[in-house]
Parts: C-alpha cells; sequence; structure tokens
C-alpha cells in the first residue's frame, strides 16, 4: 500500500523534517510514497516536494483555508486523501503533533506517535518515558497514521526527482478557528532539529544575557543554539530553544551541553547525539555520565576559553 | 460556564522508571504515582478561569483503575468542584480515553476542556485532538497562554518556531503547554475538603464505548546505553579531542 506523507512548509520552502519523514515513508512503501503541500499560495513547495528522489506524485491543495496549517481545516482533506493509502505520515514537529490525531481519531484508527524505528508495514518502535523505555507495537487498524521522529530517520535526498504535481480539490474552512498572529523567532544560525552542531545552555548560564558567550562559540562552530528546560523556565530564552522531552528532539554530530545538569527531561531530548560535551563546575552532574568528553569548571571561564582555541585553531 | 479537566494517573516524574524482565512493560508494583504534571497545569488554568469569574464549576475525571480515584482527589483539593471516575482495569490508549471522555462530556455539557498535551508514561500527545476530533470542537494544542472572552478563546501555543495565537470558538478543547502557568500546592485544609467532594464512578460498558487497544504491545526494552564518563583536563584537550578523534569539528 501506498504512504502519504503530510509535507511541513511554509509555502514556499519545505521544513528539512519533512525529509526525515519521506525516508520513514519510503522505508515503509518503497516506490508508493506521495506528499501532501496543502496551504496557500504554496505551489513553490510543491515544487521542492517533487525534487524529492523516490516521490510518486505530489498533491497540492492550495486554498487559503490551509494557510498557517490549522488542524480543523486539514484534517477533513487527509480524511478524503487516506482511502488511498496504508499509511499516512507527518514529522514529530509541533505541526505534525497538532494534526495527525485529529486526522487518526476521524478515521477511528489510533496513532503511533513519534516512531524511531519500523519493524515492519504494522509493527514500530516508539520511545515512552521520554526514552527511558522503547515499546514496539503493532497497529491492527486498516490505516497506520504516524509521526516521525526526525533524528531517527536520514534524510531522503532532496534533489534528482521529478514527481508531477496534482491539485487536489480543497475541503475548505471549518470555521472553527482562525490564524491570528505568529511570533517566530528569527536567526541567523541553523534550525536546531537540523543542526549539524549544537551548544545549548542551561541554569548554569544564570542569565538570558550570558548567552551571547554561547553564541560566540556557536558562530565558531556554525551551531545552533538550545537550552534546557530550566534556561527556559527561567526565561532566559525563547521556548523554541527547548531540547528536550517536551521540546525538541536533536541528535547533531556535536552536542555541547554547557551548565546543564542533565535532567531525564533534558537527556531525552539529545542521548542520541553523535558526540556529547559537557561543560559543568559540578563535576557530580549527571550529564557526564553520558558525555564522551567532561570539562569540569567555571562556564564563564571555559567559554570564552574555548571560543579563542576554535578561533586559533581554524 | 462549565469547565472539564481530564487528569491521568501516571509514574511520578522524578521516579527513575524499571523495564520489566520478561519485557511485557515498566514495573509499577511499590511505585509512587502521580498527577500528570501537564494535567495539574490543566487544573490550575481552570481554577484561574474559575477564580476570574470566566468559569463557575470544575469537573476532574480519569480514566482507568479504581486508584485513579486518588488522582480525582488531587485535582479536587487543588480547587476542583467535583470528579467523575471511569473505571477500568482494561488498558485504554488514547483513542479509547478520547471517545470515554466524549461520552462523559455529552452528559456534562462543559464549555471548555483542558488536559495535558501529553502525558509522562506514554509520551503520545494524542488525546486532546482526538478528543476535538470526536466532538468536532476546535482545538488548540500546547498553549501558553489563554485569554477566554464571549464565546471565544485566544491562545498562544509553543511551536517549533516560537510562539502562534489562534482565535477558536467555544465549546473547545484546550492542551497544556509547561508554561501556561505553575500549578498551586494543596493545602492542608483544602485535602480534607476535598475528601467530601463527590465523586461519580461509572465505567466504559455504561458509557457505551469499546475500548479494545488497536495497538499492541509486542514488547518494552532499555534502549542502549550510552558509554560516557570520559573527562579532559583543559579546552585545548577538549578541542583536539574533537579535531582528531571525535573529527566531528
Amino acid at each position: 500500500m501506498a504512504a502519504l506523507v503530510v509535507a511541513e512548509h511554509d509555502n514556499s520552502t519545505l521544513k528539512p523534517a519533512t525529509l526525515n519523514a519521506v525516508a520513514a515513508a519510503k522505508e515503509i512503501a518503497g516506490q508508493e510514497v506521495d506528499i501532501l503541500v496543502a496551504g496557500k499560495n504554496c505551489r513553490a513547495a510543491a515544487e521542492t516536494a517533487s525534487a524529492i528522489a523516490g516521490v510518486r506524485k505530489v498533491l497540492l491543495a492550495d486554498d487559503p483555508a490551509y494557510d498557517h496549517g490549522l488542524a480543523e481545516n486539514l484534517a477533513p482533506l487527509l480524511v478524503k486523501l487516506a482511502p488511498g493509502y496504508g499509511h499516512l505520515l507527518a514529522p514529530a514537529t509541533t505541526s505534525g503533533k497538532n494534526l495527525m490525531p485529529r486526522i487518526a481519531a476521524l478515521l477511528d484508527v489510533m496513532q503511533i506517535s513519534d516512531i524511531s524505528a519500523i519493524v515492519s508495514q504494522d509493527t514500530f518502535v516508539r520511545p515512552i518515558y521520554a526514552g527511558n523505555a522503547l515499546q514496539t507495537v503493532q497497529s491492527t487498524d486498516p490505516i497506520k497514521v504516524i509521526t516521525v521522529r526526525g533524528t531517527a530517520f536520514p534524510p531522503g535526498e532532496a534533489t534528482g526527482g521529478s514527481a508531477p504535481i496534482e491539485p487536489v480539490e480543497s475541503t475548505g474552512a471549518a470555521g472553527l478557528s482562525e490564524f491570528v498572529r505568529a511570533e517566530l523567532s528569527k536567526s541567523e544560525r541553523p534550525e536546531l532539529t537540523s543542526a549539524r552542531v549544537i551548544i545549548s545552555g542551561g541554569r548554569g548560564m544564570q542569565s538570558g544575557d550570558n548567552f551571547h558567550l554561547l553564541e560566540k562559540v556557536a558562530d565558531k562552530l556554525g551551531a545552533a543554539v538550545g537550552a534546557s528546560r530550566a534556561a527556559v523556565d527561567a526565561g532566559f530564552v525563547p521556548n523554541d530553544y527547548q531540547v528536550g522531552q517536551t521540546g525538541k528532539i536533536v541528535a547533531p554530530e556535536l552536542y555541547i551541553a554547557v551548565g546543564i545538569s542533565g535532567a531525564i527531561q533534558h537527556l531525552a531530548g539529545m542521548k542520541d547525539s553523535k558526540v556529547i560535551v559537557a561543560i559543568n563546575k559540578d563535576e557530580e552532574a549527571p550529564i557526564f555520565q553520558i558525555a564522551d568528553y567532561g570539562l569540569v569548571g567555571d562556564l564563564f571561564k571555559i567559554l570564552p576559553e574555548l571560543e579563542a582555541e576554535l578561533e586559533r585553531r581554524q | 460556564m462549565k469547565a472539564l479537566v481530564a487528569v491521568k494517573r501516571v509514574i511520578d516524574y522524578n521516579v527513575k522508571i524499571r523495564v520489566k524482565a520478561d519485557k511485557t512493560g515498566v514495573e509499577t508494583a511499590n511505585v509512587k504515582m502521580s498527577m500528570n504534571p501537564f494535567d495539574e497545569i490543566a487544573v490550575e488554568e481552570a481554577l484561574r478561569l474559575r477564580e476570574a469569574g470566566t468559569v463557575s464549576e470544575i469537573i476532574a475525571v480519569s480514566l482507568g483503575v479504581a486508584q485513579c480515584q486518588e488522582t480525582i482527589r488531587t485535582a479536587l483539593a487543588m480547587g476542583a468542584d467535583r470528579g467523575v471516575l471511569v473505571e477500568t482495569n482494561a488498558e485504554l490508549q488514547p483513542l479509547a480515553v478520547a471517545k470515554l471522555l466524549k461520552a462523559v462530556i455529552l452528559q456534562e455539557n462543559p464549555e471548555i476542556v483542558i488536559i495535558g498535551k501529553q502525558a509522562i508514561d506514554d509520551d503520545c500527545n494524542q488525546t486532546g485532538q482526538m478528543l476535538s476530533a470526536l466532538l468536532g470542537w476546535p482545538q488548540a494544542t500546547f498553549a501558553s497562554k489563554l485569554k477566554i472572552s464571549d464565546g471565544h478563546a485566544e491562545v498562544t501555543r509553543e511551536v517549533d518556531g516560537g510562539l502562534e495565537t489562534v482565535a477558536i470558538k467555544l465549546p473547545a478543547v484546550i492542551t497544556t503547554d509547561l508554561r501556561l502557568n505553575e500549578p498551586r500546592y494543596a493545602s492542608l485544609p483544602n485535602i480534607m475538603r476535598a475528601k467530601k467532594k463527590p465523586i461519580v464512578t461509572t465505567t466504559p460498558e455504561a458509557l457505551g464505548v469499546d475500548v479494545t487497544p488497536r495497538l499492541i504491545v509486542l514488547k518494552v526494552e532499555e534502549p542502549a546505553k550510552r558509554q560516557g564518563g570520559h573527562k579532559v583536563g583543559s579546552v585545548a584537550e577538549l578541542v583536539d579531542k574533537l579535531k582528531t578523534e571525535a573529527r566531528v569539528i
């Protein structure tokens, strides 16, 4: 059976997490992977999707009702398209998490959340208890509605394909909800979930102003800047910095945790990183147990030194 | 207006869970259980709406084994007015929970339903979205700010890129994120008072809901352990190791 991936996009470009979801879909459905691009004036995003290698076709649903990804408007569209598919997938981002359960309920099926491995077409592995256990579940439902943990599936090739774009008829607006405004963080740095290197700060940073110390190191490494829940709760940085069980799940090549003690909730978001560095003044901090390289000391001394050392050896 | 909150009994967030040797699940015997932290935030938000005069009555619903009554008592001690327990020993998955909540909601007619965005045990993050779908209501998930005015709610949501605000018609389902509020602790007098507040018990059968699990749990395992713990002595050594040993910079 074919699989349909709900693309995450801003009407002009695709969000990188879409490629991870496509990779998971290919593992399930082989050559029969379609992508849905639903939005307002989103043809450009559909064209990007059609270039993804190994995609069968791109469904384009262009309607003002689909702007901003309102679940109340999008779910009926997916329900209408569902009969042609065995699997509906989306990235386990805030958009996918918001939308997919609504579709699952309308189809009277259970969603399989945040899969990290595919055992067979109906059997999947997913983390539970903040990643402290892995559950293997078999779905008995006719259609599998799935959100995909991006870090578990290396992204597919973004180019090389030329899938046809087929328009699909809109299901219109449900009239239940309206977008009001967005306050999105603007940053020149890479996005957390797709960054190759991440440097994160915790409560040990002591203030939001001190995050500039991290940013200077980040600039030397081309890194994204993240934070622990404690740092976000303390108001040092906005919510979209948060790495952890309820924030973003990341798995970069290099993760540098600065002034982060290593609460279970934080580890859940970053412990699949390839290399972990911990910088903390408390040598008993649990973060050191999972760090490949630990450096005990005062971060306010270490960060400028690190910046200088990286500068020197560039 | 009436508010309904759903509260789940989960292993306390401070407990380090252990996977059972037979791989059927995690150890729950003699383990401290508490209210799902996101549901505490939901109860708190309902209390604040009542204190602001927006909400007149708060009903706390829990679903599962008889001991879920304790979780309802916690909500009552925080200030909820009365409880509904849907009692069953069956495993309840989010779709079944959403159907049961819908059945309770059709009896109670709340105008606002507030629940946690996810439970910290199964980490599913589904129930609120499913419930609003089944009711044909709007949903505002991952809420960090909630403003209610004549038949509408304006909800600020925590999304990957930052914050997003939506306006939804009531009745609606709101799911809570961490920064919506800081839940209060129940005072001793309120804990005593909560013992006298009513809890009605019903069952999935009485509500006419089939709760048969749709996902079969084949096994539960521990994830691979990371081999960490190596320390370096200086920044120079760290950069050196990252360049030559780990080769990541």
